[in-house]
């Protein structure tokens, strides 16, 4: 019977990642700092370190499909604190930004969403419309309301957003800046899927 | 004194209060605050992880208006400010991908917090305390992006930052030392993951009561907000009513201004702050 294997590496994508990061992937050893002050770790998959050392062993797929990539919230402890000075939120962002154009299946569609949807908002006016970014994603998302309603989330989502609204702090009207041809202009590099 | 300001989209809405009471402190201390004209969202959380060029085009845009204007850049949100000073390094460091842009890096970015702790004005508004905060216990929440990291924000004291609890006891407040300065509330991940954002900013409300503070003060609109609207969420989870006020440095320091206003933002927030400021006679 022949042997099938499971995982294939792709060698020639730490070059590849450390050329679009500007980062030397190549220099961790696997300290662990990095996950070990990650304060989303607890709902990750895959860790920092892992994720890095996964990058060095090729796993592509694996690391693009990953949920961690998208749990990640920036708080940028690990690029702090990395005693070998890599950037670790920035080639988390690498790999997000590489999933997007592998058209992967998303470990974490809703986080990716979210990005999207800010990000449309400003393309349209200049400025983010928060009334219509969260319309936007909760329409993109409509598939998780049953499990919404059920966890309680929903109903405590609308009793706060009902609160901001009457406090005047969700606006009906987007604020719309004047040169929005600049904003067609940065938007236009980026292809269906990619964002916005 | 006069500079230029860069308000950001939170301030306008979810943050509304965190604008009226800088606002109102920067006119009693006597601040012009010339809003940059024709401001564009500087893609804050969601541009950084989509489109690098794209990221630091949105935020160099804002730049180039500043420099243009010739003042200090002031900017209240910890996150727009982060963007900015990464903009900024990108700029002058001439990283990749060069960005088509007239802006030289020639623009001093201050954070709103950084700002007002500045040595003319700490004396300022020393001589202007009207209302000392006493009895008022708190512990000081800087959150993640003000601080880092800080080869880009060019902060000093990154993991124990002290300026707002200097500031605040300059105002007659009592601060608590607590190991959670710095730690994530969960940022961006408000809409996607509540369930992240419950657990961060819950374990802040819980350790600040721990050291036995009655509220958190922060710096941040997205900090501010996670952690006054997830509160809902977190009485369910614990089962027990958790009602812990978070105030804006801006609002205390107005109220300890003596600003009259300081009823008009205090009741925007989703967790009511006024009962316990009245509580201790400073409302």
């Amino acid at each position: 019977m022949q042997s099938e294997s499971i995982i294939t590496p792709a060698h020639d994508w730490l070059v590849e990642v450390n050329s679009s990061s500007g980062e030397s992937v190549s220099s961790c050893y696997q300290c662990k700092t990095c996950s070990s002050g990650c304060p989303v770790s607890f709902a990750m998959d895959i860790l920092p370190h892992q994720i890095i050392h996964m990058i060095r062993m090729g796993l592509k797929d694996e690391v693009l499909k990953s949920a961690s990539i998208w749990i990640c919230a920036s708080c940028e402890t690990c690029t702090t604190r990395c005693p070998n000075d890599i950037d670790v939120a920035k080639i988390i962002d690498t790999m997000r930004i590489n999933a997007r154009k592998s058209r992967v299946k998303l470990g974490e569609k809703r986080a990716a969403i979210f990005h999207n949807s800010v990000l449309s908002s400003i393309k349209a006016s200049g400025r983010l419309y928060e009334l219509g970014m969260i319309g936007m994603f909760m329409m993109r998302t409509s598939g998780d309301l049953v499990s919404n309603i059920k966890s309680g989330a929903l109903l405590e989502d609308i009793k706060v957003g009902m609160k901001l609204f009457r406090h005047g702090k969700l606006k009906l009207i987007p604020r719309v800046i004047k040169r929005r041809r600049d904003m067609k202009k940065y938007f236009k590099k980026l292809k269906r899927g990619e964002g916005a | 004194m006069k500079v230029s300001y860069y308000p950001g989209c939170s301030l306008h809405s979810t943050g509304l209060e965190y604008g009226k009471s800088t606002e109102e402190v920067c006119q009693i201390l006597e601040i012009e605050l010339q809003e940059l004209s024709d401001w564009n969202c500087c893609g804050a959380g969601s541009a950084h992880c989509t489109d690098e060029t794209l990221a630091i085009e949105l935020a160099t845009r804002n730049l180039s208006t500043a420099e243009e204007a010739g003042l200090d850049l002031v900017i209240p949100c910890a996150a727009c400010f982060q963007r900015f000073k990464v903009a900024e390094k990108h700029i002058i460091e001439k990283k990749e991908p060069a960005i088509d842009t007239s802006y030289q890096g020639k623009v001093p970015v201050k954070h709103l917090l950084d700002f007002l702790s500045e040595e003319e004005l700490i004396e300022a508004i020393k001589a202007k305390i009207e209302r000392p905060l006493k009895g008022l216990k708190a512990v000081c929440y800087y959150g993640c992006l003000i601080t880092r990291p800080p080869d880009i924000t060019d902060a000093k004291k990154y993991d124990n930052p002290q300026t707002m609890d200097d500031l605040l006891a300059l105002l007659g407040a009592e601060t608590y030392s607590w190991s959670y300065k710095t730690d994530c509330c969960g940022g961006s991940l408000m809409l996607s993951r509540p369930d992240i954002v419950t657990e961060l900013s819950g374990k802040l409300i819980q350790k600040a009561e721990e050291v036995g503070a009655d509220c958190l003060v922060t710096a941040c609109p997205l900090c501010q907000a996670n952690l006054d609207t997830k509160q809902g969420m977190m009485s369910k989870n614990w089962g027990r009513k958790v009602r812990t006020p978070i105030f804006y440095f801006t609002e205390l320091l107005g109220l300890a201004l003596g600003s009259p206003k300081a009823d008009s933002w205090l009741k925007k927030h989703i967790i009511d702050p006024r009962e316990l400021l009245k509580s201790k006679g400073l409302l």
